[in-house]
C-alpha cells in the first residue's frame, strides 16, 4: 500500500499551484492598468495628493515589479502581511481576529449543504423517474439559480423581520456560544443552499449511475437487504464522486460568505474584503485574496487524500 | 461427456437458401430505422422536455424586454426606437415614493419614486447581456487553450494545465471583486471581471473530451495524410468534443448573471442609481429590516425574481441539453452551480 | 429429483421503443446436481431466464405470468424478505463480468464472507476462516494475503474465481452461471470451466450454464435448451443435441462453429439477424432466417414436439424441437446430416487442461 508516497507527491504538485496562487494574487494588484496610489488616494479623502511620495516608498511601488513580489512573498511566508492603512492594525492581525467568525460560518453552511445534499440525492437516485425524483429534481435546480443574496435577503424579512423567530443583524454574542446558533441559522442556510443543490445533483447523478453497476445487481443475487446494498455497497462508490468535487463545493461557500456577510453584518473576512476594496486597501486585499487561494489549495489537497482513502484503485496509479 | 469424439461436420445446411429466395411473410428485419444524426435527435429530445420549452420561452421574453424596454443607438444613431417600458427607468418621482403595485406601477415605486416596472424590466440589458458576452468570450479562449493543451499533450498540456490549476485555487467571484477593485465600475469592466479567469472551466473541460476525441480513428487517419495541426484540431477534433462545452456554457450564462448581480448588491458592479437588478437590491436591502413594522417587499422581490426566473430558465435549458447529450453517448457535465 | 421447475414464464420489458417479449411463455426443468445449459444468440432472452429465477428483473421489465418452483415453492409468490433468503443461499449467479460484479471498494474476502456472515450467521472470524476456505478450493494461490486484497489487485480469471467462490459461499442448491467465460481468454475459460464442473460436483450443486457458445455447454452440461426469440426451440441431452440436432437453428448455431483444419467446407452462418422481440415474425419465429421454411411456417407457430412421434411435450420431456417439420406440417424433409469426423482432427471448444 503506497498512500504515504501518493500524499506525499499529492503534496509535491500542489507547491508549484501555491506558487502560482501567490503570484495571481499579486498580479491583479499590481499590473492592471491604474496607479494604485492614484487609487488609493482617490478614495480617501483624508489622504492629500502630496502624500503619494511617501506612500509609494512606504509601500516598496518605487521598486520594480519583481522586487516587489520577491519582498512581499518572503514577509508573507513569515506571517507579516504589511500594514493596513484603512483598518488600523496590521494586516496578519486583522485576519486572524476575523478569520473565527467566517469559519463559523463557512463550516454551518458546509455542514447543511451535505446535511440536506446526501440524503436528498439518494433519495431522488433511488425514486428515479418517478414524482418524488422529478420534484427533488426542480427543488435543485431552483437551488442552484436563486442568488444566494436574494435568498439572504427574503430569508431575514420573513424569518427574522416578520415574523421574528432570528435575531436580525450583526451577532451580538460570543462565538463558541450556544445562542451563536440562532444567528448562524439564516446566513448558514444562505450560505449553504447553492452548494447543496449542485451536490445533490452530482449526488442523485453518480447514485444512479452507481445503481446501475453490475455489483448492485450482484449483491442483490447475494440476498442483501437493499438498505444494505445501498448504505453500504452504494453509497461509498458515490461518495467518492462527491469527494473530487469537494474543492468546487468549498469554492462556492468560500465566495457565498463574501455575499452573505455582508448580507447579514457577519463581521468575518468577507466583509472585510469588501470593506478594503471599496478603500483599495492593497495589503488587505492581497491577503485575503491569497488566504482564499492557498485554502481552496489545501482543501483540495485534503479531499484527494481522503479520495485516496475511499478508493483502493487511486492508491496504486502511483 | 461423450462417447465418441470427433470432428462434427454439417452437411446440407444451406443458409444461401434464405437470401435468394424471396421473403416468406410480410416480416423484415430491416426497420426503417435510418440513424438521424445527433444533432437532430437532441433537437428532438429538447422539443419534448417541457421544462426546456418553458425555459427558452422565458429566456426569449427577457431578451425582449432586454432589446425593446428603451430605444438603442449605437455611436449617436438610433437603431432601435421602441420603448416597451412605461417610464424612464431613472426618473425619479414618477409616483410617490414606496407606492405599492398598482396598475399605474405594476411592480411598485421605488424610495425615490422611480417606476420599478421600468427599471426592472431595462434591467435586463446588464446582467443577461454581460452573461452572454462573457460566455461566448471565456467559451472560445477556452476552447482554443484547452485544445491546444489536449492536443499537444506532454510538456505544454503539463504547463497549460498547472496554469487552470491555479486559476481554479479561487472562487469566480473573488477574483471577480478584485479585478473590479483595480479597473474601477462598468459595464466593460465586469464583462473584463469575468472573462479573464472564466475560461479555465471551459479549457479543463474541452480538455478531458479531446483527449477522448485524439484516439478515433479518424484523427490518426487526418493526421497519417499529413493534414496540418491546426486543421486536424478544428476541423476533425474540437467539433467532436464541443457538445459538452456547450452545455456548460448554457448553465454558465445564468450564473455570470449572478455574478454581476453580486457585484452590483456589493456596491462594486455599477454606479449607484443604474437600473441594475443587484444594484437595485443594494439600495432597498433597507426595507428588508424594516418589514418587522412595514415590508415593501416589491422593492426587493421583483428585482431578485427576475434574477432568479432568467438563471432558473438558463439552467432548465442546460439540464435539458446535457440529458439530450446523456441520451446519445456517455458525456455528461456535472453541474457545479453558477455560485461555485 | 426436481429442483427448478419454471412454467410457462413470460417477461416483459416496457421501454419507450416499444414492449419487448423477452422470455415467453418459457419452460424447463432442472434436477438436483443437473448441469442444465441454456444456449442461444444475445438477446434470445438467456440471462432474462436466469435473473428471472432470482427475480432480479429490474423496471421496466416485468414478470408477467408463470411460476417459478424451488423446490416445490413458488418463488414468485414469496415475500421480499423470502427471496433475500433464497439468494445467494440457496440459488446463488456467477456474472459474466467478474470485474464489473465485484465492489470495486471493498475487499474481495470481505465480499466473500458478506454472504456468509449474513446467511449463515456466522460471527466475523468465523466468516472470514470459511471465505480463505473457500478461495482455496476454488484455485487461489496464498488466500490467507488474498483475502484482504482489492479485486483490482486480482487478474481477469482469479477475479472470476473469487466471484464463484463467493456464489458457493452459502453452499447453494443451484448455481445459476450467466455467461461465465465470456470475458476471459480462452486458456483462462477452459480453466475457470473445468473448475465450474469440479467444484458443481464437489458441492452437489445444480448448474444453470447460460451461454452463446456451444463449446462452453460440450464443455460442462448434461442437458441443453436451445433457445431464440425468447423461446425454446430445442431440448435435448448434450450428446443428442451435438449428434442429432433436430432444429434447424440449433444446426445453423452449429454450422457458424469455426473449425480449425475445416477449410473445405465453407462456414455457414445463419443469415439475417435475431428478431428485436419488439415486433416478431408470425408464426415460427425462426421463419425468416429458415432455408426450409415454407409458407406454412409463417402462419403456424410450432410447439415443442417431440421430434419422433410429433407429439406436444411438456417442460421435462428429455427430447423436444420445436419445427413444423415434426408435426407433418412441411411439404419437405430437413436435409441436414450431421456426421462425426476422424477423432485425430478434433479441435476447438474441447481442449482438456
Amino acid at each position: 500500500m503506497s498512500l504515504r508516497r501518493y500524499i506525499i507527491r499529492r503534496i509535491l504538485v500542489s507547491i508549484p499551484v501555491l506558487f502560482g496562487v501567490s503570484v495571481i494574487t499579486f498580479g491583479l494588484v499590481h499590473l492592471t492598468p491604474g496607479d494604485i496610489v492614484d487609487l488609493m488616494i482617490g478614495q480617501n479623502p483624508d489622504l492629500q495628493p502630496g502624500e503619494a511620495e511617501r506612500l509609494r516608498r512606504e509601500f516598496g511601488l518605487d521598486q520594480p515589479v519583481y522586487v516587489q513580489y520577491f519582498d512581499w512573498i518572503t514577509n508573507a511566508l513569515q506571517g507579516d502581511l504589511g500594514p493596513s492603512f484603512s483598518q488600523g492594525p496590521e494586516t496578519s492581525t486583522l485576519l486572524v481576529s476575523r478569520l473565527p467568525e467566517t469559519i463559523a460560518l463557512g463550516l454551518f453552511g458546509w455542514v447543511f449543504a451535505m446535511v440536506i445534499a446526501i440524503p436528498g440525492g439518494i433519495y431522488a437516485a433511488i425514486r428515479r423517474g418517478r414524482l418524488g425524483d422529478d420534484v427533488s429534481r426542480f427543488v435543485a435546480l431552483a437551488g442552484i439559480s436563486i442568488p444566494n443574496f436574494w435568498l439572504g435577503l427574503m430569508l431575514i424579512a420573513i424569518f427574522a423581520a416578520r415574523f421574528g423567530w432570528f435575531p436580525v443583524l450583526d451577532p451580538q454574542t460570543d462565538l463558541l456560544s450556544r445562542e451563536m446558533l440562532w444567528w448562524l441559522i439564516l446566513p448558514g442556510i444562505a450560505v449553504g443552499t447553492a452548494s447543496s443543490a449542485s451536490l445533490m445533483r452530482i449526488m442523485r447523478t453518480t447514485m444512479a449511475e452507481e445503481l446501475n453497476k453490475e455489483y448492485v445487481t450482484a449483491a442483490r443475487a447475494k440476498g442483501l437487504p437493499e438498505r444494505t446494498i445501498i448504505l453500504k455497497h452504494v453509497l461509498r462508490n458515490s461518495l467518492i464522486s462527491v469527494v473530487t468535487v469537494a474543492a468546487f463545493i468549498t469554492a462556492g461557500i468560500v465566495s457565498g460568505s463574501v455575499v452573505i456577510e455582508v448580507v447579514f453584518g457577519w463581521p468575518g473576512l468577507g466583509q472585510l474584503l469588501i470593506d478594503v476594496i471599496h478603500m483599495r486597501d492593497v495589503n488587505v486585499i492581497m491577503a485575503i485574496t491569497l488566504f482564499v487561494g492557498v485554502a481552496i489549495v489545501i482543501a483540495n489537497l485534503f479531499a484527494d487524500i481522503v479520495y485516496a482513502l475511499l478508493d483502493p484503485r487511486i492508491r496504486d496509479d502511483y | 461427456m461423450s462417447t465418441e469424439r470427433g470432428q462434427i461436420q454439417i452437411k446440407g445446411f444451406h443458409a444461401e437458401t434464405v437470401e435468394d429466395r424471396e421473403g416468406l411473410s410480410e416480416w423484415t428485419d430491416e426497420k426503417d430505422t435510418e440513424i438521424p444524426s445527433r444533432w437532430v435527435l437532441i433537437g428532438r429530445q429538447l422539443v419534448r422536455d417541457r421544462l426546456a420549452l418553458i425555459g427558452a420561452l422565458f429566456v426569449a421574453f427577457m431578451l425582449f424586454w432586454a432589446l425593446f424596454s428603451r430605444p438603442l443607438s449605437v455611436m449617436g444613431t438610433t437603431i432601435q426606437p421602441f420603448e416597451a417600458v412605461p417610464y424612464d427607468p431613472t426618473r425619479t418621482g414618477v409616483g410617490d415614493r414606496y407606492e405599492s403595485p398598482s396598475l399605474a406601477h405594476p411592480f411598485g415605486t421605488d424610495r425615490l419614486g422611480r417606476d420599478l416596472f421600468s427599471r426592472v424590466m431595462y434591467g435586463t440589458r446588464f446582467s443577461v447581456t454581460i452573461g452572454i458576452i462573457v460566455t461566448a468570450i471565456a467559451a472560445s479562449f477556452g476552447v482554443v487553450y484547452g485544445g491546444v493543451s489536449g492536443y499537444f499533450g506532454g510538456r505544454i498540456d503539463d504547463v497549460l494545465m498547472r496554469i487552470v490549476d491555479m486559476v481554479f485555487a479561487f472562487p469566480g467571484l473573488v477574483l471577480a471583486l478584485v479585478i473590479v477593485s483595480m479597473l474601477g465600475r462598468g459595464y466593460w469592466q465586469l464583462v473584463a471581471a469575468f472573462t479573464l479567469f472564466g475560461w479555465a472551466g471551459y479549457a479543463r473541460l474541452i480538455r478531458g473530451e479531446i483527449l477522448k476525441v485524439k484516439q478515433n480513428e479518424y484523427v490518426l487517419a487526418a493526421k497519417a495524410l499529413g493534414a496540418r495541426d491546426r486543421k486536424v484540431l478544428f476541423r476533425h477534433i474540437v467539433p467532436n468534443a464541443i457538445a459538452p462545452v456547450i452545455v456548460q456554457a448554457t448553465l454558465a450564462i445564468g450564473g455570470v448573471v449572478i455574478g454581476v448581480a453580486a457585484l452590483g448588491f456589493l456596491g462594486v458592479g455599477f454606479a449607484p442609481g443604474t437600473p441594475e437588478w443587484g444594484t437595485i437590491l443594494d439600495a432597498e436591502k433597507g426595507t428588508v429590516v424594516a418589514a418587522g413594522d412595514e415590508w415593501r417587499w416589491w422593492a426587493t422581490v421583483f428585482p431578485g425574481l427576475m434574477i432568479f426566473i432568467f438563471v432558473m430558465a438558463m439552467n432548465m435549458i442546460g439540464d435539458a441539453v446535457n440529458d439530450a447529450l446523456d441520451a446519445q453517448n456517455e458525456t455528461n457535465v456535472d453541474n457545479m452551480g453558477p455560485q461555485g | 429429483m426436481t429442483l427448478l421447475e419454471v412454467n410457462n414464464l413470460t417477461v416483459r420489458f416496457y421501454t419507450a421503443e416499444g414492449v419487448v417479449t423477452a422470455v415467453d411463455d418459457l419452460s424447463f426443468t432442472i434436477d438436483r446436481g443437473e448441469k442444465f445449459g441454456i444456449v442461444g444468440e444475445s438477446g434470445a432472452g438467456k440471462s432474462v431466464s436466469a435473473l428471472s429465477v432470482l427475480r432480479l428483473i429490474e423496471n421496466p421489465g416485468r414478470i408477467e405470468s408463470g411460476e417459478i418452483l424451488l423446490d416445490g415453492e413458488n418463488l414468485l409468490e414469496m415475500s421480499d424478505k423470502e427471496i433475500r433468503k433464497v439468494r445467494g443461499n440457496r440459488v446463488s449467479m456467477i456474472f459474466q463480468d467478474a470485474q464489473t460484479a465485484l465492489n470495486p471498494v471493498y475487499t474481495v474476502g470481505e465480499q466473500i464472507s458478506e454472504p456468509i456472515r449474513h446467511h449463515l450467521d456466522y460471527s466475523e472470524s468465523e466468516a472470514k476462516e470459511r471465505a480463505i476456505e473457500l478461495l482455496d478450493t476454488v484455485g487461489i494461490p496464498d488466500p490467507q494475503t488474498r483475502y484482504s486484497d482489492y479485486p483490482h489487485e486480482f487478474s481477469g480469471g482469479m477475479q472470476q474465481r473469487a466471484v464463484i467462490a463467493m456464489a458457493l459461499s452459502c453452499d447453494p442448491d443451484l448455481l445459476i452461471a450467466d455467461e461465465p467465460t465470456t470475458a476471459l481468454d480462452v486458456m483462462t475459460e477452459a480453466k475457470i470451466l473445468n473448475e465450474l464442473d469440479r467444484l458443481a460436483e464437489e458441492f452437489d450443486t445444480a448448474v444453470q450454464l447460460i451461454t452463446h457458445d456451444l463449446g462452453v455447454i460440450a464443455e460442462v452440461c448434461d442437458h441443453v435448451m436451445v433457445m431464440y426469440a425468447g423461446q425454446p426451440v430445442e431440448t435435448a441431452s448434450v450428446d443428442d443435441l451435438f449428434y442429432d440436432p433436430k432444429h434447424p437453428y440449433t444446426v445453423g448455431l452449429m454450422a457458424s462453429i469455426p473449425r480449425i483444419g475445416a477449410g473445405d467446407t465453407r462456414l455457414q452462418t445463419i443469415p439475417g439477424v435475431m428478431p428485436d422481440l419488439i415486433d416478431v415474425p408470425t408464426g415460427c419465429t425462426f421463419h425468416p432466417r429458415c432455408p426450409y421454411a415454407e409458407d406454412v411456417c409463417t402462419q403456424k407457430e410450432p410447439g415443442l414436439v417431440d421430434p419422433a412421434t410429433g407429439t406436444e411435450v411438456g417442460a421435462d420431456a428429455d427430447r423436444g424441437a420445436s419445427c413444423l417439420a415434426y408435426t407433418g406440417d412441411l411439404a419437405n424433409d430437413l436435409t441436414f446430416d450431421v456426421t462425426v469426423g476422424d477423432a485425430g482432427q478434433s479441435v476447438g471448444g474441447e481442449s482438456d487442461d
